[in-house]
Order: C-alpha cells, then structure tokens, then sequence
C-alpha cells in the first residue's frame, strides 16, 4: 500500500515528487521563482514597513497601536473581502467607497433617527447594499456594460443618495452606550478567548488534515505526509500564539477584527471547497469554457456583484460603529482604493481566476499598517493620498508581472 | 435504448449569423451504437452545426428531436442534461484551474463541501482508461501540452455517461499513439450503445471508425455515405465537384509518374 509507485498519482515517472518537509520547501521556493507569489509580497511588505516606521517612531509596534490597527483594519477588511469577490471574475466595483458610506448613513438614519431597532437597521443597510449588485450584476449580463462603467457610474449615485439621507443635519452622532458603538471601540476578547482562537487553527489542521490523509491513503491516493502537516501547524499555532501574547501585553484581540475573520473564514470555505466557488474561478478563467460546462455565468456573476456590494455595505455598519458617527465623509477619499489596494497586495489578481478569501485580511494589514505608521508621522493626508497610491501601483506592477512569468513558466 | 434506435434527429435546421446563413436546412439523424461522420471544407458549417446541439448557439429555424420527442436546447447546460456531450475544437477548459476541476465542472461531486479525494480517483481511473499520459492532476491546465488538453477534453466528455458524444477535431492536435486510443474509445463508446458524432478532416480516420458520412458543404447536406465509398466521391462530395483541386494534382501526379 505504501509503495509510491503502487499510487495512482504516482504511476508517471516524469513528474518529480517532493516528499517531507525539504520537499514542501524545494515545492515552495519552485513556485515562488516561476510568478506564484502567494503571501511573500505581503510578509516582505509587514517586514519593510515595520522597520521603517518603527525606526521613526517607535510607538508604531507598540501592542497598544497594533490593538488599534486591527480595529481600523476591520472594516476596510470586509470591504476589500467583497473586492476580492468580483476581482476572481476579472470584474471590478468602484462603487464600494460610496456603497459603504451609504449604509452607514442608512443605519443612521433608520436606528437613530426613526428609531428602527438596530439590529432590523443594519439588515436593512445590508439588504441595500445587496440589491445595488444584484443591479451592477443585471447591468452587466443583460447590457454587456463593462463593470467599472456601471460601478463608476454607482459611485456618484450612491454617494448622491448618501448626501441626500444625510441633508439636513450633515452627519448623525451614534449613541455613546449602544452595542454597535461598543463593538467598534472597546469590546475585546477575554485572554482566554483569544488563546483558544490562536491555538484552535492549528489544532482543526491538523484533525481534518490526518482525515483527508486517512481517506487518500485509502483511495490509493499519495499525501503530503505528517511531518509537513505538524510542521505547518505548528508553525501557525506558534505565530498565532505569539500575536496574541503581544496584543494582550496591550488591550487585547478585538472582536470586530475576530468576526471579520469568520467572515473571511466562510468566504475561503466557500470559495475553495463548494461548487459555487469553483465556478467562480472557472468563470474567472474563462467565461465560455464555464459556460459550456453548464454553469450559468449570469447567477454567477449576479452572487460575485451582490455579495461585494453587501459586505461593502457591512463594512460600512463597521467603519460607522468605529467613528460612532454616520457622516458625509464617510467612505469617501482613500477608502475605495485602499480595498482594492488591499485585496490585491494580498494577492487576488485583478485579471480574474486567481486569488483568495485571505489575500482581503494580510491585505488589509499591510494597507492599514502603512495608514496607521503615516499617522503616527503626523503626515497631512494629501500626503498619505499620494503614498497610498503609490503603494497600489506597485501591487498592481507586481501581480502584472508575476501574471507574465506564470505564463512564460507554463502556469495559470 | 436499444442499439439501432433513433436518438437525435434534425429537420429543416437553419442558423443565421447576420446576413451569413451558416446552416441552411439540415438534416441529420443519429442512431444509438453508431459512429457518424461530419465532413466538409472550411466553413461547411460542421462546427456550427456542433454548437448548435450542443446549445452554444440557437437554431435560426427548424426542429431537433431527441428520442422522439421535440426538444430546444436553449443553453449548454440543457444539453448536458439530455446526454449530449461535447468535446469542443477549442476544447473549452479553464486554464487557472487542474485537471480533477476541469473534468467534473459544473458536476462536481458533493456541492456543499466538494469531496476532492473521490473526484481525483475518478479522475485518474478515467484518464487510465484513455491510457492517458498526464502527469499531475493536480496541476493548472496552462501547464499542459497540446495533447495532454485534447484528452481532458475527451474525458471530461465521458464523465457524464451522456448518450451522444460529439467530437470536433478530437484526434487534431494527438500523437500517433493517442490517435488510435481516441478511435478505439470511439468504438467503445459506439458498442455501449452511445451515438457518436466526429467531425474530422482526416479521412483515413473517418474511414475506419465510421458507419455514415454525412457531408456537409457550404451549410448544406451534400449527401450521405459509408465507410465504402471511395476517396475520390467524398472528394467530390465535399468540394462539390468531381474536377476539383485535389482530383486535378492526383490527375498531374499520375501524369508524372508515367512520363
């Protein structure tokens, strides 16, 4: 049974086979040189910009300043998690700024003004955000009107309908003691919530990994093998562990940073291990070959432009419970930018097809990072424009040419 | 379905592109257990008519019946759904994705939660019957050759059991070896009772798989054959004349040979 040659994936002499940890590394270093970057442009980045802001200020990695990074990275982090929806289509939304600002305005104006429960305002700020991409989704099946057109097109009428709700006062203070302000400002996860969410990662890898690698074993199907899987784990557990050792010298873990991360936890469920998310790539990839395989790549892109424009929308409620304020400049400025900026520093190509749930969160950081380092430089925005700018044309120059040696190395 | 019934029938079938009529009046049937034959030149409409039954374009005019009953494939999904398969010129695969998603998409096994294992092991048992020489399933198909696509194509086509096959060029772009393998799975699939539909310009390949050619030229019927009629009237039958360009160098060869 064990003997690799006896495996059905194994029968082609050609193809070599890396086995235990050295294989995993000689595997990794291989598809980093041939434009598979994955996460390296996102460790490299942290690392530069950890050095450098903290060489000029050193409260840049105080745990107190990095408890209020993941606060403001929450809600940019759900925004560019829809970004990366519609990116895998090779789509994009430039609307998501506005979209955001509109909901927060939404909930403003139905919780405190009308005095609509919270809970019903948000679902409805939600529900909005969804029909506006169902609208961007119909626009772009039945008119064939190129997204950026359409969503450029929403950007203005949104942030019109945000203006517009917002008229008479100009911006609405959100009450002080209610749960939503709370959980955008001071709600942390107890000490020892925030170790099990470090530890339990690593301890669910390991469980389903030793399945799957029981069930392939069983088809007569070769597995990576133990060593790589612990050691993998181990390593994730240990850096978890540690973050969380350092956030809690400091407040602690927020929870608004932990449901964005559930949120990017489903999102990377359903995009890897369910049908809708495999035709999503496949649409992606290519749009008539999906077609032709009797996927229907209207729905397709109906769900990609509805769930974008929905968690722009949350992400709004978000950046609105973290300012406790619903007001005219809400979304507007870099926001648009920083989420697309953010989903494709992480790694989601703005060609379609490639990318994932996790390249909105290691994004995210990196853009947040960068604000937050500027800041603490007591830097004029128009300065922190122009940086950030900068920033995501280099993420773009990156994704362009890794595109190019992928394709020179006979790879997607 | 018994060998010899009729499965798919076509009456009258017209598509228009514009002011270009690409089908005008087809005809064709196709039976359970036989292998037939789509011939014509360059833009005889073959792959045309190919992507109308396989509900990538809408007929203009006309009828299609499956198994009797008078059916519209409005969408490739439709068809897949009656059982027609297509292996398509282009082949039709998503490029960022591997072999194991290319083959079972829109298929895949276990929606909510994709069952990865059972889908690669059917994959390989699939790609082994083809005597398959892919490497890695598990790699993007950009990294494939030419050939090694042609064959994902073709066993993507089988996965579903579908009760016509429709191969556009399948043998084009495959090696000596890979060519006979296609041919005898056209037979296989043919003496499991399927219905097969190969476009091919290689005649010799036509010749020995198929029971009837159907010729096509310039978007109409131009006779039906069998396997033994000789080369120089499907000749004809295809470019439309028995004094044509191919009859004219043969003539001029033998004219060298015997001066």
């Amino acid at each position: 049974m064990s003997d690799a040659s006896q495996q059905l994936d194994r029968a082609d002499s050609r193809v070599r086979h890396d086995e235990g940890i050295a294989g995993a590394l000689r595997a990794l270093i291989d598809r980093v040189r041939s434009g598979d970057l994955g996460m390296l442009p996102v460790i490299v980045g942290l690392i530069v910009i950890s050095v450098v802001f903290s060489t000029l200020n050193p409260v840049f990695l105080a745990p107190n300043n990095l408890v209020n990074l993941l606060f403001d990275a929450a809600a940019i982090g759900l925004i560019s998690l829809g970004v990366v929806c519609v990116l895998l289509l090779g789509e994009i939304d430039l609307s998501i700024g506005s979209m955001s600002g509109l909901s927060s305005a939404l909930v403003g104006v139905l919780w405190v003004n009308s005095g609509v429960p919270m809970i019903v305002a948000v679902f409805g700020a939600v529900l909005a955000g969804a029909l506006v991409g169902l609208l961007y989704g119909f626009l772009r099946n039945k008119f064939e009107m190129p997204s950026f057109v359409a969503t450029l097109a929403g950007l203005l009428a949104l942030l019109g309908m945000q203006l517009y709700l917002l008229g008479s006062t100009g911006s609405i203070n959100l009450p002080y003691t209610s749960a939503l302000v709370k959980f955008g400002q001071i709600l942390i996860m107890p000490d020892w919530v925030s170790y099990l969410a470090a530890i339990l990662p690593g301890v669910l890898m390991v469980f389903f990994g030793l399945k799957t690698m029981a069930r392939r074993r069983e088809a007569n199907l070769s597995s990576a093998g133990r060593s790589v899987l612990f050691a993998k784990a181990g390593l994730l557990t240990a850096g978890l562990l540690f973050c969380v050792y350092y956030l809690n010298l400091g407040r602690g873990l927020p929870w608004m940073f932990g449901v964005f991360t559930l949120f990017v936890i489903a999102l990377d469920y359903a995009l890897r291990r369910t049908k809708w998310g495999r035709s999503m790539f496949a649409v992606g990839g290519n749009a008539e070959a999906a077609r032709r395989s009797g996927i229907s790549v209207q729905k397709i892109r109906l769900s990609a432009f509805a769930l974008c424009s929905s968690l722009a929308a949350l992400g709004g409620v978000f950046a609105a419970s973290r300012l406790a304020s619903a007001s005219q400049q809400a979304g507007t400025g870099d926001v648009n930018l920083n989420a697309i900026a953010a989903a494709v520093i992480g790694g989601t190509s703005l060609f379609g097809g490639r990318g994932s749930a996790w390249s909105a969160l290691l994004g995210v950081i990196v853009i947040q990072a960068i604000s937050n380092g500027l800041t603490l430089l007591n830097l004029s925005s128009s300065l922190r424009y122009m940086i950030t700018g900068a920033v995501l044309a280099i993420a773009v120059i990156v994704d362009s040419l890794a595109r190019r040696s992928r394709a020179r190395h006979g790879r997607a | 379905m018994n060998k010899g019934d009729l499965i798919l029938k076509l009456r009258g079938v017209s598509k228009q592109f514009g002011a270009v009529t690409a089908l005008q009046d087809i005809e064709l049937d196709v039976h359970a257990g036989e292998v037939v034959a789509l011939v014509g030149d360059n833009g005889a409409g073959k792959s045309t008519l190919i992507k109308v039954l396989a509900g990538v374009h809408q007929p203009t005019a006309g009828t299609i019946e499956w198994c009797g009953q008078p059916v519209s494939l409005d969408s490739p999904g439709t068809a897949l759904e009656l059982g027609i398969a297509t292996v398509f010129q282009d082949l039709a695969l998503c490029e960022n994705l591997d072999v194991v998603s290319n083959l079972f998409l829109g298929h895949e096994i276990d929606p909510w939660a994709l069952d990865e294992v059972q889908m690669e092991v059917r994959a390989w048992t699939l790609l082994q019957e083809l005597a398959a020489r892919i490497p890695s399933v598990r790699e993007p198909i950009a990294s494939l050759s030419g050939g090694q696509r042609q064959t994902v194509a073709i066993a993507r086509s089988l996965l579903l059991d579908p009760k016509i096959i429709m191969l556009d060029e399948p043998t084009a772009a495959l090696g000596v070896a890979q060519t006979a393998e296609v041919l005898n799975l056209i037979e296989r699939v043919r003496d499991r009772g399927h219905g097969v539909i190969l476009i091919s310009h290689n005649m010799e390949d036509v010749r020995a798989v198929a029971d009837r050619i159907v010729v096509l030229r310039l978007g109409q019927n131009n006779g039906v054959f069998t396997n033994e009629t000789s080369h120089q009237e499907l000749v004809a039958a295809i470019t439309g004349a028995a004094e044509n360009s191919v009859s004219k160098r043969m003539a001029r060869k033998q004219e060298e040979a015997s001066a």
